[in-house]
């Protein structure tokens, strides 16, 4: 008999998770709690229409699945660390010339554990259940993280930074269900959320331009600077080094009578470096900020597969531990675009081994 | 069976109350205005709720304008003297402890041209008389300061200002919307020009008001259409609801020997709370020390974030509030807190207990205990806390 915080963000997913555990109580004796977290401060105009998890639409929204399965509910207010360690963070990621990875620090940061800690004090509940789609297993005292069912859905990416005390406090509802069951468990249950859009923008930056919060928060407007080919040659000019990332191909600019790409972001000297598409991709790269889930590595040299990106395709690789911080990754094929900043993340068939982050080429 | 301490956001319907309210919800269904047998049944029950209501504020039923509820009885009184008086001066004294009914409706008035001094208080949300006097202008047409604060429960010098206004000249309202129930409402006792009142905080429905409003006093209409309530406020009457209204307002202030000894047990209730709590450290209460209303016990703990621990005594079955009727987190802190010179991160840590006529003494030592357990367990991870860093 537990007592479970449903974190709910006003979306689908978060929804029939919340109303999953809410109709498995009765069954379980579990005692369940919609929370809805407030992570940054109502935006100006334009907001509220937005599909950001965090309008005020989006409360009600919550507020109203909470009340339809019957369950108490709570808002939580996360907004000083949520804008400490993922919206700063996530500014902080460009201007050091990588692509940060906020889901991920709010899974790691926020979702996962201040979440979990104020949840436990105020409401006496020692387990969150979210609307991710991934699996928990536990075998032998220890806890696995797995790939949802749905392979489109799963959400592992941006999971594996949970540890062994954080998985065993976690649940989640959805991880056996494909996106189309959930709709339809939504639908028959006539919630209120059960045709709302998936929402794929980052959602503190509700118009997917990142430059005016980079302005917003640290000042930075960007000066233009050179954009040079792999020889060193000024190929032309960009506005900003800090509004790039690696493997982007809009916005440079360039015509060089074949697609170029940003190759590598070098905030010294605010210069971009492009390539062409062969250029840009990689079988050597190195990891910084290293975590298992099991809380150590499976041995010092192990094979597993790895993910660069969500959705991305998972390549076979060699995975061999450097120091205290670090390992190499040598894939089989050439991935596209290792883009410093955002996650390695290494598999064993359904299970999600752990992670870190790219670091920018030595 | 949770222990509702939350009376001043809003009270139970009295049971004497629903029952005078019911013939009018069915066979008395009139419109008041019209003609026939039904209409002049309803006009009956709405003249008679008027003249007593009147007969409590020593008013004349005349004087007594029906409201959709305290705030559209705040912007009324606000508007409707601002506009009307507009030729003769565009300045407002109001308080910066006012209910967002008054503060907001300023800020709209604001915008269309009009001055308007807020008056700061001390520690314990008063405001200072003296202050009131060096704020009046040659422009300044009416002053609003409300009777007892929602928040801390602090009760201003009502009938002070009243005096200093009327020898002035000038138009007096107060919002009284939380003293309601406990306090006197003799208009002329207090001087003021203009009066809100809320039946829901006095164990009345919701969705019903009134704003006392004295003859002579010049008032531009706020809401437009049929001739109600003497061309002050269209709209067919809420004849249940006033009727309601009317008989909550008499159970509460028809006796002042009643009214003495529930307040002398409130107050009891509300010392016990206070007293209950001093023992939990970095627990501060906020208000007045004595010039508060009887049923209110409110508080800033330090290093908690109010609403979690409201939701905590939720769930441990204390209905609580933070004092300000924020329900989505919001991370703005109190403005009654601020002004009294409470920093921001501390006033995120307000909580409020309001006692009613259902409370017991066993009640207030569980909410006690309650109370301290939540702040025990919250505290040493409330967000002012350093978050820790997991290491890779």
């Amino acid at each position: 008999m537990a007592r479970v915080v449903a974190a709910m963000s006003g979306g689908v997913d978060s929804s029939v998770a919340a109303a999953l555990m809410a109709r498995d109580a009765a069954a379980s004796g579990d005692e369940v709690i919609g929370v809805w977290m407030r992570l940054h401060p109502d935006g100006g105009e334009g907001f509220e229409q937005s599909r950001s998890c965090c309008s005020p639409d989006a409360h009600d929204d919550a507020r109203r699945v909470a009340g339809l399965v019957g369950i108490p509910f709570f808002a939580l207010n996360l907004e000083a660390s949520f804008g400490e360690r993922v919206i700063d963070a996530f500014a902080d990621g460009y201007l050091a010339g990588a692509t940060p990875n906020p889901c991920q620090a709010c899974n790691q940061y926020i979702k996962f554990d201040e979440l979990l800690r104020r949840g436990l004090a105020a409401y006496g509940a020692d387990q969150v259940a979210t609307g991710h789609y991934a699996r928990v297993e536990e075998r032998d005292g220890r806890y696995r993280l797995l790939r949802a069912a749905d392979r489109n859905k799963d959400q592992t990416y941006f999971l594996w930074v949970l540890d062994q005390a954080q998985l065993a406090r976690t649940r989640f509802p959805l991880g056996e269900l494909t996106k189309p069951e959930v709709r339809r468990i939504a639908a028959e249950l006539e919630l209120p959320t059960a045709d709302k859009p998936e929402s794929q923008e980052i959602c503190f930056v509700p118009a997917g331009d990142y430059r005016e919060l980079l302005a917003e928060r640290r000042g930075y407007r960007g000066e233009p600077g050179p954009i040079v080919d792999a020889g060193g040659a000024r190929v032309g000019t960009h506005t900003g080094y800090a509004h790039y990332t690696v493997g982007q191909r809009h916005g440079l600019g360039v015509a060089l009578g074949e697609a170029v790409f940003v190759r590598e972001v070098r905030p010294e000297s605010n210069t971009l470096v492009i390539g062409r598409r062969e250029e840009i991709d990689a079988r050597r790269f190195t990891v910084e900020g290293r975590r298992f889930v099991a809380g150590e590595a499976p041995a010092e040299r192990f094979r597993a597969a790895v993910r660069i990106r969500h959705r991305g395709t998972e390549v076979p690789c060699e995975v061999t531990l450097i120091g205290e911080d670090r390992l190499l990754v040598e894939t089989d094929e050439p991935v596209w675009a290792p883009a410093p900043g955002q996650a390695a993340v290494f598999y064993d068939g359904e299970e999600c081994l752990g992670g870190g982050r790219i670091a920018r080429a030595a | 069976m949770s222990i509702y301490l939350d009376h001043a956001a809003t009270t139970p319907l009295r049971e004497e109350v629903l029952e005078a309210m019911r013939p009018y919800l069915t066979e008395h269904f009139g419109n008041p205005s019209s003609v026939h047998a039904e209409g002049r049944r309803a006009r009956q029950g709405l003249d008679e709720a008027r003249e007593s209501i009147a007969a409590i504020l020593g008013a004349k039923p005349r004087e007594i304008v029906f409201t959709g509820g305290g705030s559209e009885a705040d912007n009324l009184a606000l508007k409707g003297v601002a506009w009307a008086a507009s030729a003769r001066g565009r300045h407002i004294i109001t308080s910066s402890v006012e209910h967002k009914a008054v503060l907001n409706t300023c800020a709209i008035l604001e915008r269309s041209g009009f001055d308007v001094t807020y008056l700061p208080v001390d520690r314990y949300g008063r405001v200072d008389p003296a202050q009131l006097e060096e704020a009046f202008t040659e422009h300044t047409t009416l002053v609003s300061i409300m009777y007892a604060n929602n928040e801390v429960g602090t009760v201003q010098p009502i009938a002070e200002i009243g005096a200093i206004c009327r020898q002035r000249g000038v138009l007096f309202h107060t919002d009284a919307v939380q003293a309601g129930g406990f306090l006197p409402l003799d208009v002329d006792g207090l001087g003021v020009s203009l009066l809100s009142l809320a039946a829901h905080k006095v164990y009345g429905p919701k969705g019903v008001g009134l704003l006392f409003v004295r003859q002579g006093t010049g008032l531009l209409p706020q809401i437009q259409g049929g001739a109600q309530e003497r061309q002050r406020r269209a709209g067919t009457e809420n004849v249940a609801g006033i009727v309601g209204f009317a008989r909550a307002v008499e159970l509460a202030q028809g006796d002042p020997a009643i009214r003495s000894a529930e307040n002398a047990r409130l107050a009891g209730l509300r010392d016990q709370l206070l007293a209950g709590a001093a023992g939990i450290p970095g627990v501060e209460p906020t208000g007045h020390p004595t010039e508060r209303l009887p049923h209110n016990a409110s508080w800033l703990i330090d290093g908690v974030e109010g609403g979690d621990v409201v939701a905590a005594l939720d769930l441990d079955g204390v209905a609580a509030s933070t004092g300000s009727a924020c329900t989505s987190g919001s991370i703005e802190p109190s403005h009654v807190l601020l002004a009294m010179g409470y920093d921001p991160e501390r006033a995120h840590g307000a909580l409020r207990l309001t006692a009613g006529r259902g409370t017991t003494s066993e009640d207030i030592a569980r909410a006690g205990e309650v109370l301290r357990s939540a702040v025990g367990r919250i505290r040493p991870v409330a967000p002012a806390a350093p978050v820790e860093v997991a290491s890779a």
